[in-house]
């Protein structure tokens, strides 16, 4: 388990926790919530703001976010 | 008898809310905006049917009732407030097919209110080439309300969702979510210290706390049944509300909403791996702004051009046509130039706005906001800046609201502040006849010297505002976190009416809302130089006369003498000669000064100030330009040299001439300290590098 902003791209994982203190709530209603599959999809030079895809949303975070968000990858099939 | 309904749009962005309002108003809508009113407020009318009127109010898009912006703040007042004259009958939830579960965390939030609440699935043309299947009666039987598919590309549907308006009392106002159970023990308490009251509204008036503007309802107080709770406790309970709805909704879902997704590579992962690439998505993004500008420059001269010789023939008309008396001059000196002045700018803005809507239609702006993110934070500024500055070329008011969707109330603020140094659209007449007075019409290994200059000044525009921007953002203490959280939408063809609208819209009311402005002071002026105080004035006529009664001057000759003395004896030739000792060291002289004091209002009145002032001045038509250019200084060599000429350029680069934008940014934040920073600082920057430049060229 590792925070979301060491994902590499194109990598598949699980929300495992989020910091429900420190993530904006909009995140949560796109639905950044434990349990969903999220991907990287892109990222901006210097790694930063990250393009994920989570659930059926596309969206773009900036990495200070990103690193609220611990995931567990999927393996690839 | 007809009987009216308010009719209310909800949805997230990017679901084709306006393209719903489009289907049902047609340009059966107007757009509240500009000086007086914070908050865009479309409302448009529909004919439901023979005795149905509709009221429709397009409201800000939103991804919930917990505000995170100015825009989405707007959504919950209204909705909470039951005495607002817009508080709707029935509302319209716009969901977009493909994102249905994320737009259905929305639709709940609007049930629960207890408002009849009608859900719209758009975009239902793409359910097939998507996979998706839905059934709709048992959809609308878990929602307990009436759903209707509409493809707003294909105008279906439409007409089905007028039918169900019209029966809008036959829907169900029960819940979704029994709010208890988020928590059972605090709303519990709070049900008994609030009896007879809906729950979830008492939830949202407790949570809401709305960033920009102070919202008026009256605080819960402490009882003993109930106690407030501290805000990280709230935010927790807000947290588990949204993962309650996303429970109850896929729940709904799995009976209803069927996907196959065997689509390889779509059109989005095509487009992205271009548009966003770390290097030819910059390329391809400075491509399509280095468009515009070309648009906003070449294409469209043409019709300037034309707009400028009508309005020139129209006054000539008009004073041939009329008894020459002081109406006559009033309206071929005053309202006709004054109005000239405003329907010249027509093509440029909209041509900017045909570009802007474009790219927001299109899904491609939130891509631009993703590659320019990390380089504007640098400055104090987010990605979401980009659209404001771009924005700005045109005119700050639009510019200074677009700020709205950013969260980050510091970098909200700094763009705010650092906009109005983007080179407007008000700039570019005075910049055209200073360049076309000043700089030489040649060229260097095939650069026109005067279109350099031109680019050279937008450029210290943009410079000037990213470095008053860096400048602020080591000033400015930030309150609050970053919220940056940008969907990324599906790609889409734009859709021709939405676009034709908003360029309607947006022009439309910048002539009306500017034009009153520039109307306004150019009839000012013109009684302002057409009167005077004392005999100087009223026997202007006969001192002249007398003065050059040996001299053997012309009938015109005598005709100019008296006219100029009388100018200068008029009202606003005091008031230029009285500001005359602090523009001097600048290059300027009096008459500038009138130019520059009436700017003050509105920059674009500069060349209107100068024609009037000239043509009251010399009796005789001919080009504003040529009548420049004749201008002496007292050492008889041309006023409008290099040094004077440059030196009023980046007097107008940087100064904050603009009335109606200091009006918007003090409602846009709420004070009047803002304005007065900007208004304050943006003069002295104007004044000092004006001064260094004449000083250093002179």
């Amino acid at each position: 388990m590792f925070s979301l902003d060491q994902l590499a791209i194109g990598q598949k994982a699980v929300i495992e926790t989020i910091e429900t203190d420190l993530l904006p709530l909009k995140l949560i209603e796109m639905g950044c919530l434990p349990g969903n599959e999220i991907s990287l999809l892109y990222l901006a030079p210097y790694s930063d703001p990250l393009y994920l895809k989570v659930d059926e949303a596309h969206l773009a975070i900036r990495k200070e976010v990103a690193k609220f968000i611990m995931v567990k990858p999927l393996l690839n099939d | 008898m007809i009987k009216n309904i308010n009719v209310a749009l909800i949805g997230n962005p990017n679901t084709g809310k306006t393209s719903v309002f489009n289907a049902l108003t047609g340009l059966n809508q107007k757009v509240g905006n500009y000086p007086g009113i914070t908050v865009e407020k479309k409302q448009g009318y529909c004919r439901l049917d023979r005795i149905t009127k509709a009221r429709i109010l397009d409201l800000p898009g939103t991804y919930s009732l917990n505000a995170s912006s100015m825009d989405e703040s707007v959504v919950i007042e209204l909705l909470l407030n039951k005495n607002d004259p817009d508080f709707p009958d029935v509302a319209v939830v716009v969901t977009d097919v493909e994102n249905l579960k994320r737009n259905l965390l929305l639709f709940t939030q609007i049930k629960d209110l207890e408002i009849p609440t009608v859900l719209v699935i758009n975009m239902s043309d793409q359910m097939s080439r998507k996979g998706i299947k839905i059934d709709i009666e048992k959809l609308k039987e878990k929602l307990n309300t009436e759903v209707v598919l509409i493809s707003t590309r294909k105008n279906l549907g439409v007409e089905l969702l007028k039918e169900v308006l019209v029966n809008y009392r036959q829907l169900s106002k029960a819940p979704i979510l029994d709010t208890k159970t988020i928590d059972p023990a605090y709303f519990e308490s709070l049900s008994r210290a609030f009896p007879n009251q809906s729950l979830y509204k008492l939830w949202l008036v407790i949570t809401q706390d709305v960033n920009f503007t102070k919202l008026q309802r009256q605080k819960v107080p402490d009882t003993t049944a109930f106690r407030t709770q501290p805000k990280s406790y709230l935010k927790r309970l807000q947290q588990r509300e949204t993962i309650r709805r996303y429970q109850v909704i896929n729940q709904i879902l799995k009976a209803t909403y069927q996907v196959n997704r065997e689509e390889a590579t779509d059109l989005r992962t095509r487009l992205d791996n271009l548009l966003i690439h770390k290097f030819w998505g910059y390329v391809i993004f400075f491509m399509i702004l280095l468009t515009i500008f070309q648009s906003i420059f070449d294409w469209s001269s043409v019709p300037m051009d034309f707009i400028d010789a009508s309005f020139a023939n129209l006054s000539d008309w008009t004073k041939a046509q009329m008894p020459a008396g002081i109406l006559t001059d009033l309206i071929t000196e005053g309202v006709i130039p004054g109005l000239g002045g405003i329907v010249i700018f027509i093509p440029q803005i909209a041509f900017l706005f045909l570009f802007i809507s474009i790219l927001e239609e299109t899904g491609y702006m939130s891509r631009v906001v993703f590659l320019m993110d990390r380089g504007l934070r640098k400055f104090g500024l987010s990605g979401k800046s980009v659209l404001p500055l771009i924005s700005g070329t045109a005119c700050a008011i639009p510019a200074v609201m677009a700020t709205r969707n950013i969260e980050n109330w510091k970098e909200r603020l700094i763009t705010i502040l650092v906009v109005p140094f983007t080179t407007c659209s008000a700039r570019l007449p005075v910049y055209m006849i200073l360049i076309s007075l000043v700089i030489p019409d040649e060229r260097i290994i095939g650069i026109n010297y005067q279109g350099l200059s031109l680019m050279g000044l937008y450029l210290i525009g943009f410079l000037m505002a990213i470095l008053s921007a860096a400048i602020l953002n080591h000033i400015l203490k930030s309150p609050n976190k970053s919220y940056f959280v940008v969907e990324m939408p599906n790609y889409k063809l734009p859709l021709l009416k939405n676009v034709a609208i908003t360029v309607w819209e947006k022009t439309r009311s910048f002539v009306v809302e500017a034009g009153k402005i520039i109307l306004a002071i150019s009839i000012l002026l013109w009684f302002m130089a057409s009167f005077g105080p004392g005999k100087n004035f009223s026997e202007a006529e006969s001192l002249m006369t007398e003065k050059f009664s040996q001299a053997s001057l012309s009938e015109i000759e005598l005709e100019q003498e008296i006219a100029a003395f009388r100018l200068e004896n008029s009202y606003i030739g005091i008031l230029g000669k009285s500001i005359e000792p602090l523009i001097k060291p600048l290059g300027y002289d009096w008459k500038i000064g009138i130019a520059l004091i009436s700017s003050f209002a509105a920059r674009e009145v500069f060349v209107g100030t100068l024609a009037t002032i000239y043509s009251v001045g010399s009796g005789a038509q001919e080009t504003i330009k040529k009548r420049m250019a004749r201008e002496l200084k007292s050492d008889g060599t041309a006023l409008f040299n290099l040094a004077t000429g440059i030196s009023l350029m980046l007097f107008y680069a940087f100064a904050m001439q603009c009335m109606s934008t200091l009006a918007i940014v003090k409602k846009e934040t709420n004070s009047w300290k803002w304005p007065m920073i900007q208004l304050l600082s943006m003069s002295i920057i104007a004044y000092l590098a004006a001064l260094i430049a004449y000083q250093l060229l002179k």
